[in-house]
C-alpha cells in the first residue's frame, strides 16, 4: 500500500532543511488548512451536484442538465449564487448568538471531518481517544443550530430547533452505541488502529451478525443525526417553511447547508472507516492474485469509493421513505434503535468474549 | 503535533466562515426596506412572543439523553479492554448494566417515552 506519511515526512523535512523548525511547521499547519478547505469545499459540491442528479432520477426526472455538459456547472453557479445573494439584516434577531451560531455548526463539521482516515499516513487529527473525539465534536453542532434557532427570535426557527434539538441528542444515543459495539470489537478508540484491525477482513465480515446490526442502526441514525431523509422534521418544508435557518439568508445560510451536506459525508465516512475498512482494499484470504491486485488501487480511491456507496445508501432512504412525525420519530428511537443497541451491544460482547468472530 | 493540528483544524473552520461571509458582504447587493428587517413568518406580522417557554417534553428527552450519554462515556474506557479481560469483563460491567436498562424500562413505564 502507498503510505502517505512518507510525503509528509519529506516535506517536513525539505522545510526544515531550508528554514527554522517552528516556520517549517507554520508552514505546514497553513498547508494543512488549506488542504482541508479545499477538501471540504469540494466534497460539498460533489454532494449537492450528486444529491440532485440521485433525486431527479428517483422522481423520473432528470435534473440539472442546462449549465454545461450533464449539467455539470451548476455546481459553481449554486456556489456563485450563494456568495452574491444578500445577507439581510434583521432587527429583532439576538445579533452576537445569530452570527455565532453557524461558526459553531462549521467548526463541528471541521473537526469531525478532519478525524477521518483518507489513506494510509492521511489522517489529520488521529487522538488515540479519537471516536470520543468525533463523538463529541458532532454533538456540538446542535448547540449551533439550537442558537440559531433560538436567537433568529422567530417561531419557525423555534420549533425547528427545538424539534432538531431533541432529535439529534436523541439519535446520537444510537450512534454511541454503535460506535461502543465496535470499539468492542476492535479493542481501540484511534481511528488508524480501526482500520489497521480490519486488514485482514473488513470489520461487517468480521464481525457477522452484531457489527451488520451496528451498521443498519448507524445508516438509520446517521440519517435523522443529519436531519435528512425521513427524519426532516426540522426543517419540514410544508410546515416550519425551513426550520431553524428561516431567517438565515444568503452565505450565512449557505453554512448550515454546507455543514448539512459534510455532515452526511462523515456519517458516511464513519460508516466506511469503521465498518467497510476506510483505505484497507478488499482482501480474500486464500486469493493471492486477487489480493495483490487489489493492493494496487491507492487507499484514498478505496475510502472515497466506500464513502459515496454509503451517501449513496443515504440518498437511497431520503428519497424513499415518508417523513415521520415528531413523537413517531421519538418513539421509533428511544422504543426500537435504542433496545436494539443495547441488545446488539450484549450480542457483540458474547462474540467477542467467546471468540465467535472470525 | 496532534494539538498544533487540532488548533489549525479550529482556526481552519473560524477563517472559512468569518472569509466566505465577508466575500459574500461585499459581493452582495444591499437594499433598504423597514418591512425585510421583520420576522418571517409567512408574511403575517407575528403574534406574541417567539423567546417564550416552551413544552416540557422536550426536557424531559435532554435529561434522558444526558443519563445514556454519560453512561456512554463510562462504558468507552471498559469496550476498549473487553478482547483482554474475557469473562471478568462481562461479570464487573453486569450490575452497571442491569441499572442503566432498568432505569430505560421505568422511563419506559412511567410513559416519559410517549410524546402526547
Amino acid at each position: 500500500m502507498f503510505d502517505f506519511s512518507v510525503v509528509s515526512s519529506w516535506i517536513h523535512q525539505f522545510l526544515t532543511s531550508v528554514m527554522p523548525e517552528g516556520l517549517a511547521i507554520f508552514l505546514e499547519c497553513l498547508v494543512v488548512g488549506v488542504c482541508i478547505l479545499a477538501a471540504y469545499a469540494v466534497i460539498a459540491m460533489i454532494l449537492i451536484y450528486m444529491e440532485r442528479k440521485i433525486c431527479a432520477w428517483f422522481q423520473c426526472r432528470i435534473g440539472p442538465d442546462r449549465v454545461g455538459k450533464f449539467g455539470l456547472l451548476q455546481l459553481f453557479a449554486d456556489v456563485i449564487k450563494m456568495l452574491i445573494k444578500e445577507i439581510v439584516e434583521l432587527k429583532n434577531t439576538d445579533k452576537f448568538l445569530h452570527a455565532l451560531a453557524p461558526y459553531i455548526v462549521i467548526l463541528s463539521s471541521i473537526l469531525a471531518f478532519a478525524c477521518l482516515p483518507i489513506n494510509k499516513g492521511m489522517e489529520i487529527l488521529d487522538f488515540n481517544i479519537g471516536v470520543v473525539f468525533l463523538v463529541a465534536v458532532s454533538s456540538l453542532g446542535v448547540i449551533g443550530i439550537l442558537l440559531a434557532g433560538w436567537s433568529s427570535n422567530s417561531k419557525y426557527t423555534m420549533i425547528g430547533a427545538m424539534r432538531s434539538g431533541a432529535q439529534i441528542i436523541s439519535y446520537e444515543l444510537s450512534i454511541g452505541m454503535c460506535l461502543l459495539a465496535v470499539a468492542i470489537f476492535t479493542g481501540t478508540l484511534q481511528f488508524s488502529e480501526i482500520v489497521a484491525f480490519q486488514a485482514d477482513g473488513w470489520l461487517i465480515f468480521k464481525g457477522h451478525i452484531p457489527a451488520v446490526i451496528a451498521f443498519i442502526v448507524y445508516l438509520i441514525a446517521g440519517n435523522a443525526e443529519t436531519n435528512r431523509g425521513p427524519f426532516d422534521m426540522p426543517e419540514a418544508e410544508s410546515e416550519l417553511t425551513a426550520g431553524y435557518h428561516t431567517e438565515y439568508s444568503g452565505m450565512h445560510f449557505g453554512f448550515f447547508y454546507l455543514s448539512e451536506y459534510l455532515n452526511m459525508f462523515i456519517i458516511a465516512g464513519v460508516a466506511a472507516t469503521i465498518f467497510l475498512g476506510g483505505w484497507m482494499p478488499l482482501h480474500i484470504s486464500g486469493l493471492e492474485g486477487f489480493n495483490a491486485i487489489m493492493d494496487y488501487i491507492p487507499g484514498f480511491v478505496w475510502f472515497f469509493g466506500k464513502a459515496f456507496f454509503v451517501v449513496f445508501l443515504l440518498m437511497w432512504m431520503r428519497w424513499t421513505f415518508v417523513r415521520l412525525r415528531i413523537d413517531q420519530l421519538l418513539k421509533f428511537e428511544w422504543k426500537i434503535l435504542l433496545p436494539i443497541g443495547l441488545f446488539n451491544l450484549v450480542l457483540m460482547i458474547l462474540v467477542v468474549v467467546f471468540k465467535l468472530h472470525f | 503535533m496532534n494539538f498544533i493540528l487540532l488548533i489549525t483544524a479550529v482556526l481552519t473552520a473560524f477563517a472559512l466562515v468569518f472569509a466566505a461571509y465577508w466575500i459574500a458582504k461585499l459581493l452582495s447587493p444591499r437594499s433598504y426596506n423597514p418591512q425585510k428587517g421583520e420576522v418571517y413568518e409567512c408574511g403575517i406580522p407575528t403574534r406574541g412572543k417567539s423567546w417564550m417557554q416552551f413544552r416540557v417534553g422536550y426536557y424531559l428527552f435532554a435529561v434522558l439523553f444526558l443519563i445514556f450519554d454519560v453512561e456512554t462515556v463510562f462504558l468507552f474506557p471498559w469496550a476498549v479492554v473487553v478482547r483482554d479481560l474475557g469473562v471478568d469483563a462481562i461479570i464487573s460491567v453486569l450490575f452497571f448494566f442491569i441499572v442503566l436498562v432498568g432505569g430505560l424500562a421505568y422511563a419506559w413505564k412511567k410513559g416519559a417515552l410517549t410524546w402526547d
